[in-house]
C-alpha cells in the first residue's frame, strides 16, 4: 500500500461535547438508505449510528473507532471482512461478514455494534465516500461546538497551540514553567470563563445517586 | 404480560433515602419492568443545550442552538442571543406552570358554580364560613342572602378572572395580597389583569420576532406567576376548602406499606380532588365494602398519590401511599387492583407498567387520556354514578391479584397533616401573637416553606429531609406542601415527637402546642396558603414580606408548575432556594436577573444549590440577616 500524501484524523475534546447526540443522529442518517433525516427514521432496518457518546464522570465523551494503525479487528477477522482504505480507515464489508463478534472481542474501545436486523457488525467508516468528495465526516459536521474536529495532525495540532496562546495571552490558561508578560493594555480584557455542562454536572456531586 | 428489557440497572439502595424503594426497584428488574430510575439512566447523557437552556424550537427557521464556548453561534437564525432564548424558554415553562394550576382552579370554579345553581347533589358548600370570610374579602355582599346567593355571586367574580377583558388588576389578588406588595408590582408594571390573558401573552412575546429583551420577559413571568400564584392557585384552595372543608389537624400514615394485604387497594393521584372525594366516599360506602367482601377481600383501602393524596389526606386522613417517584412502584408491588388518574404529574409510563401487572389504570379527565389506560370520564353530574363504576372495577380486578408476584414493603410513618392557615391559627389559640413573640424573642428564629417535587437527578428525599432537619434543628419553623410533605411524612417529620429533632426553642413551642415541627400544608396549589400565611405574619409586624424571617425552598423540583410557585414566591418577596439547576445557566444575563438583580425590584431572589446542607447553612444566614435587620436577637 503506498503512503497517502495526507493523513486524517478526528480530535475529540470532551470539554466541549455538550452531550446533545447530533453527532450519533447525523451518522446514523449518513449511514441509512435514504440519507435524510425526515425519512431515515421511516427505514426498515432501522439506520444505526455508530459514533457514542458516553457520561463519564462529569464530562461527556464522543466515542468511535481510532481506527489503529495495526487494527485488532482487522487482525483477527476471519473472513477478510475488515480492511484499510487507501486513505487508511479501517472498514467493515458487510457482504463478507459473518456476525462472529471476534472484531467486538478484539477492540480495545469497546466500538463495534451488531445489527440485530442482519447479524453482521457495524463500524465507523470514517465516511471516506465524504472525504472522497471533499465534505467533513458527518459528525464533525453536525457537532455545534467543534467538540469533534476533522483534519491532518498537522491542522488538529496547531488548532490546538494557537487556542492555548491565546488563552495565556488572555490569562485564561496557565503553563507550567511559563510565565507569559503579555501586554499591559490587555490586562483588562480578561474574558469570563464559559459556563460548561461539566460545571452543571459537577455541582450535583454532593447529592448524586452514589 | 409484556415484558421490557432492561438495558441499564439502578444501583437500587442509592437512589433513595426511603425504606421500601430499593426493594422494590429490585423486584421490578427481576420482573422486567422499568421505572423512572432505568429510564433516567437510558437517558444519559441529557443534552447540555437543554440543560443551560440555549436551544430553542419556537419557528421553523430552527431548531437553533447557542455554541456556549463560542466556537459555534452566538445567535439564532432570526438573531435572537443566548440572553433572549433562555428568558423565553423559561417563560414558557411559567406560562406551562400557570396553566396547570390554573386550570385545576378552573375545574374546580366549575363545580362550585354548579352547586351554587343547584345543579349537582352530590356537592355542597361544606364551610360555609370560608364562604361567606372570603365573600366579605372579595366585597361581595354577604348579609341577608342565602349562601347559595352568596356562592353564585363569587362564582361569577372568580370565572371572570380566567379571562375578563379590562385591564384593572385581578381581583382575587387586590382582595388578598398585602397593599405593600401590590404597590411594589404596581410600580414595575407587573399586576396581572386575568390568568388566561397572561398565559395567552407568554405565547405571544415568546412566538418568533415578538420580545427579544430578557428583562421584558422575565418581568412578564413575574406577572404570570402572580396571577398564579394570587389568584389562580388560591382560587383552586379556597374553593376545595369550601366544596371540601378547610383542613384540620388530622392523622395519616405513609409510605407504600399502607397497601393492604387482604384489602382492595386504589390509588387516587393527580391533583384534584373533584373526584378523588368521591372515590372515597363511595369506596368506603357499606354497599362497596360489602362487595369486595363478595369478591374475597376484607374490604376496599383508598390510599393516595402525589396531589390528590395530598387533597384527600387533609380533609379525611386517606394514607398516602408516596410522592410522584413512587407512583410505578406502588403498581409494582402488585397490589393494586386500580389506580385512578386525574392529571398533572402522572407518568406516561404508567399503563405500561400496569400492563405487567393486574392493576387496571384508570384516566378519568377529558384532558388527559394514556395510551394503554382505559378511561372513564368524570362528569360532577353523575359523580355518584361514575364512582360507583370505577370503584367496582377495581373491587372485581381483585381476584386477578397476582398473590404470588405480590410484595408489599412494610415500611409505613405515623403523621399529621392539615395544617390550614385556619387550623394553625386554631393550634396558636385563635391569634398570630404565640407565633409572633416566639419569632420576636427568637425562640424560634424564622419559617421557612418547603415545597416541590422529587427528581431521580438526585437522591430521592434525600434533600428534602436533610434540609429540612437542619433548619428544625436551628429552631426554624418548616412549612411544606406536595411531595415534599409527603417526603417529610415519611421520614418521620411530621409527627409531634419529631420535636425532639428541633433546637430547644422551636421543641419548647411544638411540645407546647402539641404539634410537629414541620407543618404539611397541603397540595401543590396549596403554596397558596403560605402565600397568606407570610401575608397575616407581615401585615400584624406592619412590615413587608421581604423583610420576615423567612425562606422558601424547592431542594428537588422537576415541573413546570414549581417555577411558576418559584417565581410567585420570589416575587412576593421570599428569598426562595432550587436544589436543582434551572436552565437557565447557558445566559449570564437571566442568571444574574433571577439571583441577584431581582432582589432589588421584589424583594426576593432565586438561590440555587444543590447541596441541601450547605443550603441550609445559607438559608440560615438569610434568616438572621434579616432578624439583625428587624432589630430581634440572633
Amino acid at each position: 500500500m503506498s503512503k497517502p500524501s495526507r493523513e486524517y484524523y478526528i480530535m475529540v475534546i470532551p470539554e466541549l461535547c455538550m452531550g446533545c447526540k447530533s453527532c450519533e443522529i447525523a451518522c446514523a442518517v449518513e449511514h441509512s438508505k435514504t440519507k435524510s433525516i425526515y425519512t431515515a427514521p421511516f427505514e426498515t432496518p432501522p439506520p444505526i449510528a455508530r459514533i457514542r457518546i458516553l457520561a463519564v464522570e462529569n464530562y461527556f465523551v464522543p466515542m468511535r473507532c481510532q481506527h489503529c494503525k495495526d487494527a485488532p479487528c482487522m487482525a483477527v477477522c476471519p473472513t477478510g471482512a475488515i480492511s484499510r482504505t487507501e486513505e487508511g480507515f479501517v472498514v467493515l464489508n458487510p457482504q463478507k461478514c459473518i456476525g462472529c463478534l471476534m472484531c467486538a472481542t478484539a477492540c480495545p474501545f469497546g466500538h463495534p455494534k451488531i445489527d440485530s436486523y442482519t447479524r453482521t457488525v457495524v463500524k465507523c467508516d470514517f465516511c471516506y465516500d465524504r472525504i472522497r468528495k471533499g465534505a467533513l465526516p458527518a459528525c464533525v459536521e453536525a457537532c455545534p461546538t467543534s467538540a469533534l474536529r476533522f483534519g491532518t495532525l498537522d491542522e488538529l495540532m496547531e488548532k490546538v497551540a494557537e487556542e492555548k496562546a491565546e488563552a495565556m495571552l488572555k490569562g485564561m490558561g496557565k503553563v507550567p514553567g511559563h510565565v507569559i508578560v503579555f501586554p499591559a493594555e490587555r490586562m483588562g480584557e480578561k474574558k469570563e470563563p464559559q459556563m460548561k455542562v461539566s460545571d452543571v454536572r459537577s455541582m450535583y456531586s454532593n447529592v448524586r445517586w452514589e | 404480560m409484556s415484558h421490557e428489557y432492561i438495558k441499564y440497572k439502578v444501583a437500587s439502595k442509592q437512589v433513595s433515602i426511603t425504606p421500601g424503594v430499593a426493594e422494590l426497584i429490585e423486584k421490578a428488574e427481576r420482573e422486567g419492568v422499568k421505572t423512572a430510575w432505568h429510564r433516567y439512566l437510558e437517558q444519559q447523557p441529557q443534552c447540555g443545550f437543554g440543560t443551560l437552556g440555549i436551544c430553542c424550537r419556537n419557528c421553523n427557521m430552527g431548531p437553533c442552538r447557542i455554541d456556549p464556548f463560542g466556537h459555534g453561534p452566538s445567535r439564532g437564525i432570526c438573531g435572537a442571543t443566548a440572553d433572549t432564548i433562555v428568558a423565553r424558554n423559561i417563560l414558557r415553562m411559567i406560562a406551562a406552570g400557570a396553566a396547570a394550576h390554573s386550570d385545576h382552579a378552573r375545574d374546580i370554579c366549575h363545580v362550585f358554580k354548579m352547586v351554587a345553581e343547584g345543579k349537582t347533589r352530590y356537592y355542597s358548600l361544606k364551610d360555609k364560613e370560608k364562604l361567606k370570610f372570603i365573600a366579605k374579602q372579595m366585597g361581595i355582599k354577604v348579609g341577608g342572602r342565602s349562601d347559595q346567593e352568596i356562592a353564585k355571586e363569587l362564582a361569577d367574580v372568580l370565572f371572570m378572572e380566567f379571562g375578563k377583558p379590562d385591564d384593572e388588576p385581578l381581583k382575587v389578588l387586590m382582595s388578598l395580597a398585602p397593599e405593600k406588595r401590590i404597590k411594589v408590582w404596581e410600580k414595575l408594571g407587573v399586576l396581572p389583569r386575568a390568568i388566561d390573558r397572561e398565559i395567552c401573552e407568554c405565547m405571544h412575546r415568546t412566538h418568533m420576532g415578538v420580545d427579544a429583551d430578557p428583562a421584558s420577559l422575565l418581568l412578564h413571568g413575574v406577572r404570570t406567576s402572580l396571577s398564579d400564584g394570587w389568584s389562580g392557585s388560591m382560587m383552586a384552595t379556597l374553593l376545595s376548602d369550601i366544596l371540601f372543608g378547610t383542613p384540620k389537624p388530622i392523622k395519616f400514615s405513609a409510605n407504600l406499606g399502607v397497601l393492604k394485604e387482604d384489602m382492595v387497594n386504589i390509588i387516587v393521584h393527580g391533583h384534584n380532588p373533584i373526584l378523588s372525594m368521591k372515590i372515597v366516599e363511595i369506596a368506603q360506602s357499606k354497599e362497596m365494602q360489602e362487595l369486595a367482601k363478595k369478591y374475597g377481600a376484607k374490604g376496599v383501602n383508598v390510599a393516595g398519590m402525589c396531589c390528590t393524596g395530598n387533597e384527600v389526606l387533609m380533609r379525611l386522613g386517606i394514607p398516602s401511599a408516596g410522592n410522584m417517584l413512587m407512583q410505578e412502584l406502588a403498581i409494582i408491588t402488585g397490589a393494586v387492583e386500580a389506580m385512578i388518574v386525574d392529571y398533572q404529574c402522572v407518568m406516561p409510563a404508567l399503563a405500561t407498567v400496569a400492563g405487567c401487572y393486574h392493576t387496571k389504570l384508570i384516566t378519568t379527565e377529558p384532558k388527559m387520556k394514556i395510551p394503554g389506560a382505559i378511561h372513564i370520564e368524570f362528569e360532577p353530574e353523575k359523580a355518584d354514578e361514575i364512582a360507583k363504576k370505577i370503584v367496582t372495577i377495581a373491587i372485581e380486578n381483585y381476584p386477578n391479584r397476582p398473590r404470588a408476584r405480590m410484595y408489599i414493603p412494610k415500611e409505613k410513618m405515623e403523621a399529621v397533616a392539615g395544617f390550614s392557615v385556619e387550623a394553625i391559627l386554631k393550634a396558636l389559640g385563635g391569634t398570630l401573637e404565640p407565633l409572633i413573640n416566639a419569632l420576636k424573642d427568637g425562640t424560634i428564629k424564622g419559617i421557612v416553606g418547603i415545597v416541590g417535587c422529587v427528581n431521580p437527578k438526585v437522591k430521592h428525599n434525600f434533600s428534602h429531609i436533610v434540609l429540612a432537619e437542619k433548619l428544625i434543628a436551628n429552631d426554624i419553623l418548616v412549612v411544606g406542601t406536595g411531595c415534599r410533605a409527603i417526603a417529610a411524612a415519611i421520614h418521620g417529620l411530621l409527627k409531634p415527637e419529631a420535636a425532639e429533632k428541633a433546637g430547644p426553642g422551636l421543641k419548647k413551642i411544638c411540645n407546647a402546642l402539641g404539634i410537629p415541627p414541620c407543618l404539611h400544608m397541603g397540595s401543590c396549589v396549596d403554596c397558596s396558603r403560605i402565600l397568606i400565611a407570610l401575608k397575616a405574619l407581615a401585615e400584624s409586624l406592619g412590615v413587608d414580606i421581604p423583610d420576615l424571617p423567612a425562606a422558601g425552598s424547592a431542594p428537588e423540583w422537576m415541573s413546570e408548575k414549581a417555577v411558576s410557585i418559584g417565581t410567585y414566591f420570589v416575587a412576593s418577596g421570599v428569598f426562595t432556594h432550587l436544589g436543582t439547576i434551572p436552565p437557565v445557566l447557558g445566559s449570564k444575563t437571566v442568571t444574574k436577573l433571577l439571583t441577584e438583580d431581582i432582589e432589588d425590584l421584589l424583594g426576593g431572589k432565586f438561590y440555587v444549590e444543590p447541596d441541601p446542607a450547605k443550603a441550609a447553612e445559607t438559608i440560615i444566614k438569610v434568616i438572621e440577616e434579616k432578624r439583625r435587620k428587624l432589630g430581634w436577637p440572633v
